[in-house]
């Protein structure tokens, strides 16, 4: 690996940037059910391929940005997608040798335990967010991983 | 967890501290804006600064429903706006018929009270909003307005329509506000049958378009097209603002209590436009302060209501003590009294 390989920090943060925008926006009630979470799955994808260029940091701002838009108590999905970004990025070199499919696999677990995560936290607080759909939204997110992953790789040189 | 642990999260090359320790001060940094976030205090500030910061993305979030609102008014054609304006006009007409007397009805008022002039209205000042973003889920019903902190708005300030009550503002940044409306599933609101005067607390239902009272014993008096009005006892919405009208009871001879619901007089999540108002102070119509809540040795006036009978509406219920038909701590009328 070359050391001076420049990150692609932008591509992180406008990435991010979209994921919140696609993840907060208004839906029908229908669509917002199997909606994915997106900004955890840009996350995964830029801990498995450039675990250094936004780092925990960046799943931790993403997270936080959520949390003021949707009102939620501040550092729910902070920690949650912290979480999720420090697992991804301590198996990043084991995760780039399998296919996507095989990814998928991981996606839905991480996907599934970031929104235990949330769930467990909202019980915690005392919001009423529970919904039994919720747990559609891991499976959608790790069939929808192979095209987010492709487009994704899109918008930086891999090695 | 061992698994974790190891492998090559120093791959890059000497970066600073390793993922593990990064990822326990975020976390821990986490945990302690939650737990802070819950006790309230001075993490508002910081909330309502990063308020702002989201401010513009919230604005790209709504920005295609925008645009396409935009092109639906620009592409309305000459026909539909005459008829607007027709429908308009015949509105002024009959709001004009209503308000004609009001003068003299205001007087009427004022000399029935013993008092020598009429009082001003409730409604102090008045500032018009405008509705970024809409989250209408069984969940929540949430409204995002773009006038916030800078333009004066307050925590638990009413928000009304020209029909009717909309909610209350939930939280606010320097130039937005989140408004949490009265069908919200964790919103509860102290209202009245302004026919009969029977108190009680409307529920949110988590749909736009209906409120559960389900705190009416069986003997009230209350009917299929009673208004409901706010009662002024939560300390937040002034007395007598429009709230909705009833649409149906239920009497269970099986159950202590009647099944009511109301649909909202606001046309909750078609609103472009809102209303924030502020209530004059002292005013017998504005919310209740702590003070006036306190109940003392009770006044021959406010008697336990019977209920079949229409009650005298009290002129001012913030002061006078009534003991209101609904149990006083419910749940949800925690919430409401937690939003103040």
């Amino acid at each position: 690996m070359n050391f001076a390989r420049r990150e692609p920090r932008w591509a992180v943060f406008l990435t991010l940037l979209i994921a919140l925008i696609m993840q907060a926006m208004p839906l029908w009630d229908w669509l917002e059910a199997v909606r994915p979470a997106f900004i955890a799955l840009a996350i995964i994808y830029w801990s498995i391929y450039a675990p250094h260029a936004g780092g925990i940091f960046a799943a931790w701002a993403a997270g936080v940005a959520f949390d003021v838009m949707d009102g939620e108590v501040l550092g729910q999905n902070a920690l949650a997608v912290s979480v999720v970004a420090y697992i991804a990025a301590t198996l990043h070199q084991r995760l780039r040798n399998q296919t996507l499919v095989q990814q998928s696999l991981f996606v839905f677990a991480m996907l599934s335990f970031n929104e235990l995560i949330v769930w467990a936290i909202e019980g915690w607080t005392g919001s009423m967010g529970s919904a039994h759909w919720r747990w559609i939204q891991p499976m959608v997110g790790a069939m929808l991983w192979p095209f987010i992953a492709l487009l994704l790789g899109r918008t930086h040189s891999r090695i | 967890m061992a698994v974790f642990g190891s492998g090559g999260s120093r791959m890059g090359g000497a970066r600073g501290p390793s993922f593990g320790v990064r990822f326990f001060c975020y976390a821990l940094i986490s945990i302690v804006l939650m737990f802070y976030d819950k006790k309230g205090g001075w993490l508002e500030t910081a909330r309502y600064g990063l308020q702002a910061a989201i401010y513009p993305l919230q604005l790209a979030v709504n920005s295609p429903s925008a645009a396409w609102r935009w092109l639906e008014e620009s592409l309305t054609t000459r026909e539909a706006l005459q008829k607007e304006v027709v429908a308009l006009r015949t509105q002024l007409r009959d709001q004009q018929l209503v308000t004609m007397r009001q003068a003299a009805l205001q007087q009427e008022n004022a000399t029935l009270r013993g008092l020598n002039t009429a009082l001003p209205e409730v409604i102090e000042k008045r500032l018009v909003g405008e509705v970024i973003s809409v989250e209408s889920s069984t969940l929540r019903q949430r409204l995002i307005v773009n006038r916030g902190g800078n333009s004066g708005v307050h925590k638990a300030q009413t928000v009304i329509t020209g029909a009717g009550v909309l909610g209350q503002v939930l939280r606010t940044g320097p130039f937005s506000a989140e408004i949490i409306l009265i069908t919200d599933a964790e919103h509860a609101l102290p209202v009245q049958v302004l026919r009969s005067g029977v108190r009680t607390i409307a529920l949110g239902s988590g749909r736009s378009t209906a409120l559960d009272l389900p705190y009416v014993p069986q003997n009230y008096d209350v009917k299929v097209g009673d208004l409901l009005v706010t009662s002024g006892l939560d300390r937040v919405f002034p007395y007598g603002l429009p709230v909705g009208r009833v649409t149906k009871v239920t009497r269970d001879p099986a159950e202590p209590l009647a099944n009511i619901q109301a649909v909202p007089i606001a046309n909750i999540d078609a609103e472009r436009e809102v209303l924030f108002i502020w209530a004059r102070e002292g005013h017998p119509a504005a919310p209740a302060s702590t003070a006036e809540l306190v109940i003392e040795t009770p006044k021959p006036a406010p008697k336990p209501k019977p209920a079949t009978r229409p009650a005298p509406k009290p002129a001012a219920p913030a002061a006078t003590p009534a003991p209101t038909p609904a149990p006083a701590t419910t749940p949800a009328a925690e919430t409401s009294g937690a939003a103040t």
